[in-house]
């Protein structure tokens, strides 16, 4: 009897597919070449032709670090209100609603990494160049929360425009209430792993992208506060071509380390065995 | 005056600089310099003196007299370095239980190849990060400018003040103007869809209240603003750690317009 109630109950309760099989085409960031998701997908977001890294969308990102099966999106539905009747963003979050299937540029919830369970946020570059505007912040914010609550660490994957200016002075205090429930997180003991990916920039650099206790970073990122543009007409001379880069800020000391996408799950599943507290709630 | 031209009033180079501010509101002060780890950024003023006859904390960031002056503040945009000192004067602060005011002025945190270098970002993160769990109060006052990631590093606070004509935005509209009509004159149509007056700002709980400007009283609109924040402290001082940094933690927490889906 038990087994046909929930059966029968299961399809009610049933979440929405996280991982939908939809392919379509992009285009690699160095050589050009058109390349489908799913053979993508297969060679971690690699160029098959070049070997330059793919910026890789939120979801996708998700299913290749999680175990299958083990990713509980939360707060799928938030998404962003343009309040400020500001030019063009109504047209801007309709478009990256519609060409990525996203509602938001963050997609969060928990998983289990090689068995070790964590929250998870991963931003989508695709969605208003992974802007933070108040979605963003109050998905993050609200993950936080629950990481905290549960006792759960927490992996970033981090990339970012900075902040959405179409939300104007909004979206900069995102910035503090994402660092407030970073605090409270860290208070409570817990890990966070922040992974900077290509690009991280702006607002975000300057809050939850450089609080995290352990900070990895990809090859070749581009991370940093200020504009290339911003500096060169500021200082009126021409900055070093790794200038930004991941390796640049390895070797000034503000990430631990460059974790390529062959060994990044490997990493963070360490990481994760390392910090097991046993007091990690899943649900 | 709209918002555009409230914007070219504080960028005014006979407006009054924070050292002003510091001047007319603290007695008996020290200047402390130096974050210990690079080295001195005077584009951030730090050190401790009396306001009324209690010892507090004094941050503000002054964009500089003559020439030779702003050239040596980077016109008020701070480096990481200022940055830094002004987490290390938060943090001894709370050691001696003495609050904080912090005085905001700027266009930015400097946007240059050293400051990078040096992590502007990640000085700015972590002044966000420390102030969230700094237990003791914090009261800034926006008394220019309050531009970006630069003037918020100094604004994680409990009570926040805006002078009348006083901004506050996430970008400067010089920026946004050139990313979104890839034209920098069209400054005022991006001040205006940017939201960045005082008013705006307590309509989106950004700060809690506007103090009126009377430059030709200078003294007595500082002796006001003092009374003004001595009331506050009087009021955030005596409570617990916990109470203060909740208070400080919902005051953030709560900003944010966004369509959660559950509502129809």
């Amino acid at each position: 009897m038990k087994i046909h109630v929930r059966l029968f109950s299961r399809p009610k309760v049933k979440a929405a597919e996280p991982f939908p099989d939809t392919d379509y085409e992009l285009k690699c960031p160095k050589c050009k070449t058109a390349h489908t998701r799913s053979e993508l997908y297969e060679r971690n977001f690699v160029c098959p032709d070049c070997g330059a890294y793919f910026r890789i969308p939120a979801r996708d990102r998700i299913r290749m670090l999680c175990d299958e099966g083990s990713f509980v999106e939360t707060n799928a539905k938030l998404t962003s209100v343009d309040f400020l009747d500001f030019p063009g963003y109504s047209d801007k979050i309709t478009k990256a609603k519609s060409s990525t299937g996203e509602l938001c540029a963050v997609v969060t919830g928990t998983m289990r990494v090689e068995g070790h369970p964590c929250a998870v946020f991963a931003l989508d570059s695709r969605f208003i160049m992974a802007s933070m505007g108040s979605a963003v912040g109050e998905k993050i914010t609200r993950l936080f929360e629950l990481a905290t609550r549960r006792g759960l660490p927490v992996l970033g994957v981090l990339c970012s425009g900075g902040a959405r200016m179409q939300e104007g002075i909004v979206s900069l205090m995102q910035m503090a209430k994402c660092s407030g429930a970073a605090r409270r997180h860290s208070d409570a003991g817990l890990l966070y792993i922040a992974l900077l990916t290509d690009p991280t920039t702006g607002g975000m650099t300057a809050s939850i992208a450089m609080q995290g206790d352990i900070t990895l970073a990809e090859p070749k990122t581009l991370v940093g506060f200020a504009g290339r543009r911003v500096i060169e007409q500021t200082t009126g001379s021409a900055l070093p071509g790794n200038f930004q880069t991941s390796e640049f800020l390895l070797d000034r000391g503000f990430v631990d380390m460059i974790v390529d996408r062959e060994s990044l799950r490997s990493t963070v599943s360490l990481l994760l065995r390392q910090h097991t507290t046993g007091k990690e709630k899943e649900a | 005056m709209n918002a555009y031209e409230r914007l070219k009033t504080v960028r005014a180079s006979d407006r009054k600089m924070g050292s002003d501010y510091v001047n007319a509101m603290f007695t008996d002060k020290v200047i402390l310099c130096g974050d210990r780890r690079f080295g001195e950024d005077p584009a951030i003023m730090g050190g401790i003196g009396y306001l009324g006859d209690i010892p507090v904390t004094f941050i503000a960031m002054d964009k500089g007299s003559d020439l030779a002056d702003r050239m040596r503040k980077h016109f008020g945009c701070p480096m990481p370095e200022g940055y830094r000192k002004a987490l290390r004067l938060m943090k001894q602060a709370e050691k001696f239980h003495r609050p904080v005011v912090c005085i905001v002025d700027t266009l930015g945190a400097y946007p240059g190849a050293e400051g990078e270098e040096r992590g502007q970002g990640q000085a700015i993160a972590e002044n966000l990060f420390e102030m969230m769990g700094l237990k003791t109060p914090i009261i800034t006052v926006v008394v220019g400018e309050g531009g970006s990631g630069g003037a918020l590093a100094l604004a994680v606070a409990d009570r926040v003040y805006m002078l009348e004509n006083a901004v506050y935005s996430v970008i400067t509209p010089d920026g946004c103007a050139s990313i979104i009509w890839k034209d920098s004159s069209r400054v005022e149509d991006a001040t205006e869809c940017l939201h960045i007056t005082a008013e705006d700002m307590v309509k989106y709980s950004v700060a809690e209240d506007i103090i009126r400007e009377d430059f030709e009283n200078f003294d007595v609109m500082c002796a006001g603003m003092r009374d003004r924040i001595l009331h506050d402290i009087g009021e955030l001082l005596p409570l617990s750690p916990k109470k203060l940094l909740d208070g400080r933690y919902e005051r953030f927490r709560k900003i944010g317009i966004y369509d959660d889906g559950e509502t129809k």
